[in-house]
């Protein structure tokens, strides 16, 4: 353990720092613009928000110099010590909280409120940077996935207890980082069609296609299943006459169909099933001749997916709660609700939009001065930018964040540590999942899932986790040359 | 840790790569929400600004001795922005203001109707109900907290000093749909002149409305001003006016109507002011105002004797031998006669074989008798004599000749009257007749047009304004009501004479006919005669299906003329019976502010004459 205190500023990495500095601010001035009135408190009165979340910002920038004070391998040390603090935070929480707006998440000690979550995401980046670093680790091996598995569902669990489904969603941010670092490709790309079926089963729920017997979402799913098929085909098995086979099955089933349904309209479904049903035997037939394991593979892809595709209106109906139900169908644009379940998008969409190319100007947007926006000083923050400075103002925030997520990337990437780059891609990713979510609830295109704009929305648990995940990794970044201990 | 057996640069890569993705497309969504859709701009202003009309108060009717007779009086709207209601208590709501909840569904039906409300918005606040007593209001006033998305608004309604003139001012009602679309300055729940002068000065007597922008807060609160004001457009009050009525004369001339149908006209000939215009059956024009506005409305649409009819402007009749002046004027300047010129009469023309009839006075007469015993076959004679001259190349050009005089006297088109729907007439000319009887007509044929009978049609007003060319030997302005426009020059046919093309000498002729039919021998007009004014005057009898029509025409002083006068009774018989000293009456409380004769004046307001009409249903 050797302190080497004099190298610290030198070895800081500035751009960072400035990044985080100019995004503060920013966000500082937007908290002011947010909660302006027309009776004209000061940006410093501390009674206003813009006031308190001043001193938020001070205390966020003792907090990040006192990190950078710290031993670098304190962290790690430290890190299973510091999760399960956390992880007992979360339980005693889920108990003693009060009911917050739905949400039993906050702690009430006297004047002061905190939110463990917020801190539940750097101690459980911690922990999964050192048990990611430790010797013998394998992504690929059952067991260590198993135990990475565990240590991510658990405050995930709790703080779904809390009834914060935002705060719990971002941990599967940490889903990019196990992809970063090998977890097979397969299991990002299985997320992600998970995702688009889900997205085209709900959106084309009640819609029909082609014939008035075909539904939708269904008949969409089921080709993409064959298109997956055949792209998994072409990259895994590189086998360019099973891929002609497919197409010729496929070729003779859409004719006899088209036939077919001239004569008798059928529900188009069928075909498809037969198309993929043939497929997948065709698969299976190749493995027992060539016995090679991507053909199996792809066949349960292909199976598994059928299977997700029949569960999705069941998970949706049965598991999930009516006003997350509401939200999603509002963010696809399946029901339209500008009173009632999209109002909060609705006015975020108009209050944004009418900010035009280069915005009203600072403090005379209309929207958010007058309260049509909710929540727009925490969660819609960035109504305000996107009303007072426009398609530019907008755009240079995301660009500022863009900036600061791949500055990480690349930061994170140059750590000899396994530890340090597991936890710096981990900051990165939360960042991102932040960002994404936000920022593609408030323009419509998410559904509206309660997550912070991170540097931006009112509020000192925010600030201050952001502030310490960043500054740890910055302090761990520092000592990047030391020797590495894994 | 494992060295691992994956491309950990590639996997880096395409991190990045679904991170720009997706800032990438957050950018696309942006710019489509700020840069290409106009309309969130539009949502954002109809959200936070809430533009308050400011409404001008309409312009004042005085008449032309400054008595009031028009004004505003404040009246209280309820006014609804849809958007905003929340559930309240309809009942109170409509106990408060004094409606019946059918009533309250069926006004809120009709302001969602796109057809009815063609610029209905729930954003924006929309009549609900208008003009509220002071009693409701007093009681909606204390309890509108109540009803979100309700609000009062105050406006001005019309008052009136008298019951009287109703068909003068005219009336002013909410601007309907065909307003609306024709001006786009109004918006459902504004006020338009629908009759009368309020539609006529209709652009004077608005104004302009102002509009006051203010801040809304998502709950509906105000906020301030939008701007500080500076965006604001004040409302301009609109321009009063002076009438030249005289109210005096005008109620007068009305009581004198009462229980009869017809009209009087007097116009200042030197002027062409309209100093009184009765139309009777007239209508309080107060009953047109304020919530009882569709039931009055109604009612008076119902009324067989057609209240809501202008007679004055409105009607056309035969004028009878009042027309017989303007025969004369024409034969004199065409040189058809000579004052001098005699013809015979035996109860009647004698070439059309007693057709027309006439009836017993002195024969042969020259003119000035001849108008003065109003001869019909004098002027058959008279027309006679035109259309066969030689002067002209055939019939046809003598009859043109003939129907310019008329048109030149004012006749056969609107006289430019400023008030709304004033009917022209009809003066036949060649072709007309060339068309009914194919071309073959003859003198005889059209003979009755000589006494005002026959295809001739006149409004009162132009009767009237025949007197007035006499009293004027040879020009009249356009009879106006309107002497005045605050701050605004009146049209010019108000202001320049309009000359008939005849000349003065052949008026003073007809002037001392028309003194004669008042004070020479075997006159039609003896009653007109004030002993010491020289009133000339001419009777008229238009024939038609039911009893005739009685008319009497007349000027005073004889030369320096004050007034002149039309006096039409429907049904009224022989001219002499009613319009006759009617017109003398009226003369006389205008030129001496008083009458003599009372006895006449409580005969003729008694006077019920009245026609059996089927009443409408």
């Amino acid at each position: 353990m050797s302190f080497r205190k004099s190298n610290i500023w030198e070895e800081l990495d500035w751009f960072t720092v400035t990044l985080y500095g100019i995004l503060v601010i920013a966000g500082w001035f937007s908290v002011y613009a947010a909660t302006y009135d027309f009776d004209h408190a000061s940006i410093f009165d501390l009674s206003g928000r813009s006031g308190q979340q001043m001193i938020w910002i001070i205390t966020s920038v003792v907090i990040g110099f006192s990190l950078l004070m710290i031993e670098s391998s304190w962290f790690e040390i430290f890190s299973f010590w510091i999760y399960c603090a956390i992880i007992a935070l979360l339980v005693v929480t889920i108990f003693v909280a009060p009911d917050i707006k739905g949400s039993r998440s906050w702690l009430v000690m006297g004047p002061v409120r905190i939110q463990p979550a917020e801190f539940a995401k750097f101690a459980t980046a911690l922990a999964l940077a050192k048990l990611m670093s430790t010797y013998r680790f394998d992504l690929t091996r059952g067991k260590s996935m198993l135990s990475i598995l565990m240590l991510i569902l658990l405050p995930m669990v709790l703080i779904f207890l809390q009834k914060e489904t935002g705060s719990a969603l971002v941990f599967l941010a940490f889903f990019f980082v196990l992809y970063r670092e090998g977890m097979p490709g397969a299991v990002l790309f299985a997320g992600g069609a998970a995702i688009l079926f889900f997205i085209l089963v709900i959106r084309y729920a009640t819609e029909i296609i082609l014939n008035p017997l075909t539904p939708a979402g269904e008949f969409m799913v089921l080709c993409i299943i064959v298109a997956f098929i055949v792209v998994l085909l072409l990259i895994y098995a590189k086998n360019s006459k099973s891929i002609k086979n497919i197409f010729w099955l496929a070729l003779g089933i859409g004719v006899v169909t088209a036939v077919v349904n001239r004569l008798y309209p059928v529900n188009l479904c069928w075909a498809a099933w037969v198309l993929l049903g043939s497929s997948v035997l065709y698969l299976l037939g190749l493995y027992i001749k060539e016995r090679k394991a991507c053909y199996t593979w792809i066949a349960l892809f292909a199976l598994a997916s059928v299977g997700f595709l029949y569960s999705v209106d069941y998970v949706f109906d049965e598991v999930m709660e009516p006003h997350q139900q509401t939200r999603i169908q509002v963010a696809l644009g399946v029901i339209d609700d500008p009173s009632g379940a999209g109002y909060n998008v609705n006015q975020s969409k108009i209050a944004i939009g009418s900010g035009g190319i280069i915005g009203k100007g600072y403090l005379n947007g209309t929207q958010t001065k007058l309260k049509y926006v909710p929540e727009q000083d925490t969660d819609f923050i960035f109504c305000t930018i996107g009303e007072e400075k426009g398609f530019l103002g907008s755009v240079a925030i995301l660009v500022g964040f863009l900036l600061l997520i791949v500055r990480l990337i690349y930061l994170a990437d140059r750590q000899k540590s396994a530890f340090h780059r597991v936890y710096g891609y981990s900051v990165a990713c939360i960042i991102f999942f932040h960002v994404a979510v936000n920022i593609g609830m408030v323009i419509g295109i998410m559904p509206v899932i309660g997550i912070p704009l991170p540097f931006f929305s009112y509020g000192g648990s925010s600030l201050w986790a952001f502030t310490i995940l960043l500054f740890i990794f910055l302090r761990l970044d520092i000592s990047r040359s030391d020797r590495s201990n894994a | 840790m494992r060295t691992n057996d994956f491309n950990s640069n590639s996997r880096k890569t395409v991190l990045v790569l679904i991170i720009c993705s997706v800032v990438a497309i957050y950018v696309i969504q942006l710019f489509r929400l700020q840069v290409l859709s106009s309309n969130y701009k539009d949502r954002a202003d109809s959200n936070a600004f809430l533009n308050r009309v400011q409404y001008p108060s309409r312009g004042l009717m005085r008449d032309r001795n400054d008595k009031l007779l028009v004004y505003n009086q404040p009246a209280y709207d309820v006014m609804i922005v849809m958007r905003e209601t929340e559930k309240f208590d309809t009942l109170a709501f409509c106990r408060a203001v004094n409606i019946d909840i059918q009533y309250f569904r069926k006004r809120l039906s009709d302001i969602k109707n796109k057809n009815l409300n063609p610029g209905y918005s729930s954003y924006t606040a929309q009549v609900l109900l208008p003009q509220l007593g002071n009693k409701e209001y007093g009681i909606l006033q204390e309890s509108i907290y109540k009803f979100p998305g309700f609000y009062i608004q105050k406006r001005t309604i019309r008052e009136y000093t008298y019951p009287n003139a109703g068909h003068v001012f005219g009336y002013i009602a909410e601007a309907d749909k065909k307003d609306i679309e024709k001006d786009e300055y109004y918006k459902r729940g504004d006020y338009i002149g629908k009759t009368g002068l309020e539609k006529s000065y209709e652009p004077y007597l608005r104004g302009q409305k102002g509009i006051e922008i203010l801040l809304r807060d998502a709950h509906g609160r105000i906020k301030g001003k939008f701007d500080d004001g500076k965006q604001d457009v004040t409302s301009t009050s609109g321009k009063d006016l002076t009438l030249s009525i005289d109210m005096d004369l005008q109620i007068y001339g009305e009581t004198l109507m009462q229980n009869k149908l017809g009209t009087i006209i007097m116009i200042e000939p030197k002027t062409g002011e309209i100093l009184c215009m009765v139309s009777s059956p007239g209508y309080d024009p107060a009953s047109l105002v304020g919530r009882q506005f569709g039931t009055a409305y109604t009612a008076l649409e119902r009324d067989p004797y057609l209240p809501l009819l202008n007679r004055a402007l409105n009607g056309a009749y035969p004028p009878g031998s009042t027309f017989k002046t303007a025969q004369a004027l024409t034969f004199l300047q065409e040189g058809i006669i000579e004052p001098e010129t005699k013809f015979a009469c035996y109860h009647g023309f004698p070439l059309g074989g007693g057709h027309p009839g006439c009836h017993g006075h002195a024969s042969p007469l020259a003119l000035v008798p001849g108008i003065g015993n109003s001869c019909n076959s004098y002027f058959a004679w008279g027309l006679m004599n035109m259309l066969n001259s030689k002067k002209y190349k055939n019939i046809q050009e003598s009859m043109d000749t003939w129907r310019d005089h008329m048109v030149a006297q004012g006749f056969g088109y609107r006289l430019g009257v400023d008030m709304p729907d004033e009917k022209r007439g009809l003066i036949p000319n060649s072709d007309y007749y060339n068309k009914i009887y194919k071309g073959r007509w003859n003198p005889f044929t059209v003979i009755s047009i000589s006494i005002g009978q026959g295809e001739v049609l006149l409004s009162p007003i132009q009767i009237c304004n025949l007197a007035t060319t006499i009293a004027n030997r040879g020009y009249y302005y356009a009879p106006h009501v309107v002497k005045r426009i605050q701050d605004t020059p009146l049209d010019s046919i108000y202001t320049h004479p309009h000359y008939t093309g005849i000349d003065r000498q052949h008026y003073e002729t007809v002037a001392e006919g028309m003194r004669w039919a008042v004070a020479g021998p075997g006159g039609t007009c003896h009653q007109a005669n004030i002993p010491d004014i020289e009133v000339c005057g001419k009777t008229g009898t238009a024939q038609n299906a039911a009893k005739d029509h009685s008319i009497f025409m007349g000027f005073a002083p004889m030369n320096d003329p004050k007034v002149a006068v039309m006096v039409f009774v429907e049904n009224g018989g022989f001219g002499a019976t009613y319009a006759v000293p009617m017109g003398r009456l009226m003369i006389e409380k205008y030129l001496k502010g008083d009458v003599r004769d009372k006895n006449a004046e409580t005969y003729l307001r008694n006077a019920k004459i009245l026609r059996n009409v089927v009443p409408k249903v």
